[in-house]
C-alpha cells in the first residue's frame, strides 16, 4: 500500500460522518442527564425490554418478514421471465420494474394513499358496481402492501442478474442427464441462483424492517413499528437516550441476520449486490 | 462392429428465422461406431448434433432411434448422452456430485452410484479428484469431468460438440487417443463434432463432411482423404491444388497444357471439370524430365517436409516433398494417372 495517503480523506469522511455519530448514539444511549448531572445507565436498554416495545420489535419483524416472503413469491418468477430468453417483451418489462425506483420513495407510497382512501380511486370503483366500501387504509394489510410494492424491485433485480448469469448449457445439461424442467429448477437453477435470493432477501427485510414512512402513512399511526419508534424518540418525545439505545439494538440485530445472510451466500460467489 | 442401424435422420431440415441452417440431411449411424461430423463453422453440423440431442426441433424431418421415431421425446427422455462445448459442468457441486447427477435422477442405489462414480474416475484418469471443486480443475480435467458424467449413465449414443477445442495442441492430442480407447473399451456409438480435419482423420470410423447446411461426403477417412467428392471436400480435407481442368475423352484430362492420362471416365467430351491433386502428389523431377515444367516461387521448410510453390503455365502448384529445391530454378514435375482426382464442376 504505496499510495495510503490517498484514502485518508475517506477516512477522514468516515470518521466525521460515521464513527462520531454512532459513538454519540452509544453515548446518549447510556447516559441520563439528572439533579447531579450526567450519570451512566442502563435503563434505557432496560425500558425497551417492556412489553408494549417488545410487541413493536415484533410487529416490525413480523410484517417485514411478511413482505419479504411476498416479495420473494412474488419476485423469483418475474426474475425468471425476465431472464427467459423466449420471452419478448421483458425489456419493456424490466423497464417497468425499474423506473418505479426513479421516483421519489414517498410519492410512490402517497400515491397509494390515493388509491386506497375511504373515497379514493378503487373505493369509488367499488361503489360505482354498487358493493360497500371496503376499509382499505390504515391496518396491516396496507402497509405489507406499502413494502411489497416498494421493495419488489429490490428483490426481482438480484435474482435476474444471477439468473441471467446461468450458461444456458447448464441446464442443457442437466436435461440431457435425464432431468425434467422440475428437476432442473430444484436441482440447478434454483441453487445457483441462491446468491441473488439471499442478496434479494437482505436488501428487503433490512429496509422493511426499519421502515417508519410506509408504516405511518398507510397505517395511519395505528402500527407503530420499530422504525416509527425511534422517529418519535427523537423528533416528539424528545427522549434521544431511549431512541439511541432503540438504534442500537436495531443495529445488533440487523448484524445479526447480515452474519447469518452471508454465512449462507459464502461459497456461492458474486451475482449478488452485497 | 455390427452393422445394426441405431440413429438414422430422414429428410431433416431446419431454419432459424428464416435462414436455412440444414437442409434436407439424410443420414444414418451404425451401433458403436465413431461418426465425426466435420465441416467449417456454420456448416449445420452442430445444430445436426443438437438435433439428435433433442436440444433443437428439425422444422422438417424425423430423427428415429432404434427405428422409432424420436422426433418429439424431450431430451431428458432420450438415450443420449451429450458433452457440451464449454463442459457446462454444474459449478455447484464437486466431481464427484457433477458425476453422479444422471445417476441420482435415475434414484440409483448410493453405494452403486458412489461405485460407478469410482469406476469413472479411474477410466478418465481422475482417481481422487471426488471433492475437488469444478472450479480449480484444468480445462483438461473438466472435459474428462464432461466425458465421465455423461459416460456414467452408460447411453447409447455419446454426443461430443467440439470436446477438445478449447484445449492446447498437445493436450488435444492426448484426449484424441484417450478417446479413441474409452470409445473402444465400452463399446459406446460417438458423433462428434469437429471442424479440425485432422482430428476426424485420427478419430473417426465415418467422417460425414458438411458444408452450408447440405451432406458433401459420407465415407471412412481414408476414401474422403483419397477420393473426395467434390472440390469442397478435397479442399477442407488437407491441402489441394484444385485446378480447371477439361475432360478430352475418357481417361485423358488436360489441365495446365498438357494432357495427362487418368483413371476416370463417363464424362462428356471436352467436359470442364475440377481436377484435384494432392500437394504430396505433385512429384518434381529434374528439368526435362517432367511431363511440364516450372519454375519454383518459394520454399518453405515445414518440419517434415518442405512447402513448395512451383509456376507452372499460369497454375501454381503447391508441392510438399521431403528434397528442397532451390528458388527459382527449373524443375520438372511429373504426376502419375492414379494421383489426379477428377470432379464434375458444382457451379
Amino acid at each position: 500500500m504505496k499510495k495510503g495517503w490517498i484514502a485518508y480523506p475517506y477516512v477522514v469522511w468516515l470518521i466525521m460522518f460515521i464513527f462520531v455519530p454512532l459513538l454519540l448514539i452509544v453515548f446518549y444511549s447510556v447516559i441520563k442527564t439528572t439533579d447531579q448531572g450526567i450519570v451512566f445507565t442502563l435503563e434505557h436498554f432496560q425500558r425497551f425490554f417492556e412489553p408494549i416495545y417488545i410487541m413493536v420489535l415484533l410487529r416490525s419483524l413480523y410484517l417485514a418478514l411478511i413482505s419479504t416472503v411476498i416479495c420473494l413469491l412474488l419476485g423469483y418468477p418475474l426474475a425468471m421471465i425476465l431472464a427467459s430468453k423466449d420471452y419478448r417483451h421483458k425489456r419493456v418489462l424490466l423497464l417497468l420494474v425499474v423506473i418505479p425506483m426513479w421516483m421519489n420513495f414517498l410519492l410512490r407510497t402517497y400515491a397509494w394513499l390515493t388509491l386506497l382512501e375511504k373515497n379514493g380511486v378503487i373505493n369509488s370503483f367499488i361503489s360505482f358496481l354498487g358493493l360497500p366500501k371496503m376499509e382499505l387504509l390504515y391496518n396491516q394489510g396496507a402497509v405489507v402492501l406499502g413494502m411489497v410494492y416498494n421493495f419488489l424491485p429490490f428483490m426481482v433485480l438480484p435474482i435476474y442478474s444471477v439468473l441471467i448469469k446461468i450458461d444456458k448449457s447448464i441446464i442443457e445439461a442437466a436435461e440431457d442427464l435425464g432431468a425434467n424442467s422440475r428437476v432442473v429448477f430444484r436441482k440447478v437453477i434454483f441453487p445457483l441462483s441462491l446468491p441473488g435470493v439471499v442478496s434479494g432477501i437482505t436488501m428487503v427485510y433490512m429496509p422493511a424492517v426499519t421502515t417508519f414512512v410506509i408504516s405511518r402513512l398507510l397505517g395511519g399511526g395505528q402500527f407503530t413499528l420499530i422504525g416509527n419508534l425511534i422517529e418519535q424518540q427523537f423528533l416528539y418525545t424528545g427522549e434521544w437516550g431511549f431512541g439511541s439505545a432503540l438504534s442500537l439494538i436495531m443495529m445488533i440485530l440487523i448484524l445479526f441476520s447480515m452474519a447469518i445472510m452471508s454465512k449462507y451466500e459464502k461459497e456461492n460467489e458474486g451475482g449478488g449486490l452485497f | 462392429m455390427t452393422n445394426q442401424e441405431i440413429i438414422r435422420l430422414v429428410d431433416v431440415s431446419k431454419t432459424f428465422d428464416d435462414t436455412p441452417v440444414l437442409n434436407n440431411i439424410n443420414l444414418y449411424i451404425r451401433r458403436n461406431e465413431f461418426v465425426t461430423l466435420l465441416g467449417p463453422s456454420g456448416c449445420g453440423k452442430t445444430t445436426t448434433l443438437r438435433i439428435i440431442g433433442g436440444f433443437e426441433d428439425p422444422t422438417t424431418g424425423k430423427v428415429l432411434f432404434e427405428g422409432q421415431d424420436i422426433t418429439d421425446v424431450p431430451p431428458y427422455k432420450r438415450k443420449v448422452n451429450t458433452v457440451f462445448q464449454k463442459y457446462a459442468l454444474f459449478p455447484h457441486m464437486n466431481v464427484a456430485e457433477n458425476i453422479a447427477f444422471g445417476l441420482n435422477i435415475k434414484k440409483m442405489d448410493k453405494k452403486l452410484i458412489k461405485e460407478k462414480v469410482e469406476n469413472m474416475l479411474n477410466l478418465v484418469n481422475l482417481k481422487g479428484f471426488e471433492n475437488r471443486s469444478v472450479d480449480s480443475l484444468s480445462g483438461g480435467q473438466q472435459q474428462r469431468v464432461a466425458i465421465a458424467r455423461a459416460l456414467v449413465n452408460e447411453p447409447d449414443v455419446l454426443l461430443l460438440d467440439e470436446p477438445l477445442g478449447a484445449l492446447d495442441l498437445k493436450l488435444r492430442k492426448g484426449m484424441q487417443i484417450e478417446l479413441k480407447n474409452i470409445q473402444k473399451k465400452l463399446g459406446i456409438t460417438f458423433i462428434y463434432v469437429t471442424h479440425d480435419q485432422e482430428e476426424a482423420l485420427t478419430m473417426s470410423d465415418t467422417i460425414v463432411v458438411m458444408n452450408e447446411g447440405v451432406i458433401q461426403q459420407i465415407g471412412t477417412p481414408i476414401d474422403i482423404y483419397n477420393e473426395p467428392k467434390n472440390a469442397f471436400v478435397a479442399d477442407f480435407i488437407g491441402e489441394s491444388n484444385i485446378i480447371d481442368g477439361v475432360m478430352i475423352e475418357d481417361y485423358m484430362v488436360e489441365f495446365a497444357n498438357y494432357r495427362f492420362k487418368c483413371l476416370d471416365s463417363g464424362f462428356d467430351p471436352n467436359e470442364k471439370v475440377d481436377v484435384v491433386v494432392r500437394p504430396e502428389d505433385v512429384k518434381l523431377v529434374p528439368k526435362g524430365q517432367g511431363m511440364i515444367e516450372g519454375r519454383v516461387l518459394s520454399v518453405l521448410f515445414k518440419g517434415v517436409h518442405y512447402e513448395m510453390l512451383v509456376q507452372s503455365n499460369g497454375i501454381k502448384w503447391l508441392v510438399h516433398s521431403t528434397l528442397m529445391e532451390p528458388v527459382d530454378s527449373i524443375v520438372g514435375i511429373n504426376i502419375l494417372p492414379d494421383d489426379i482426382h477428377i470432379m464434375k464442376k458444382v457451379r
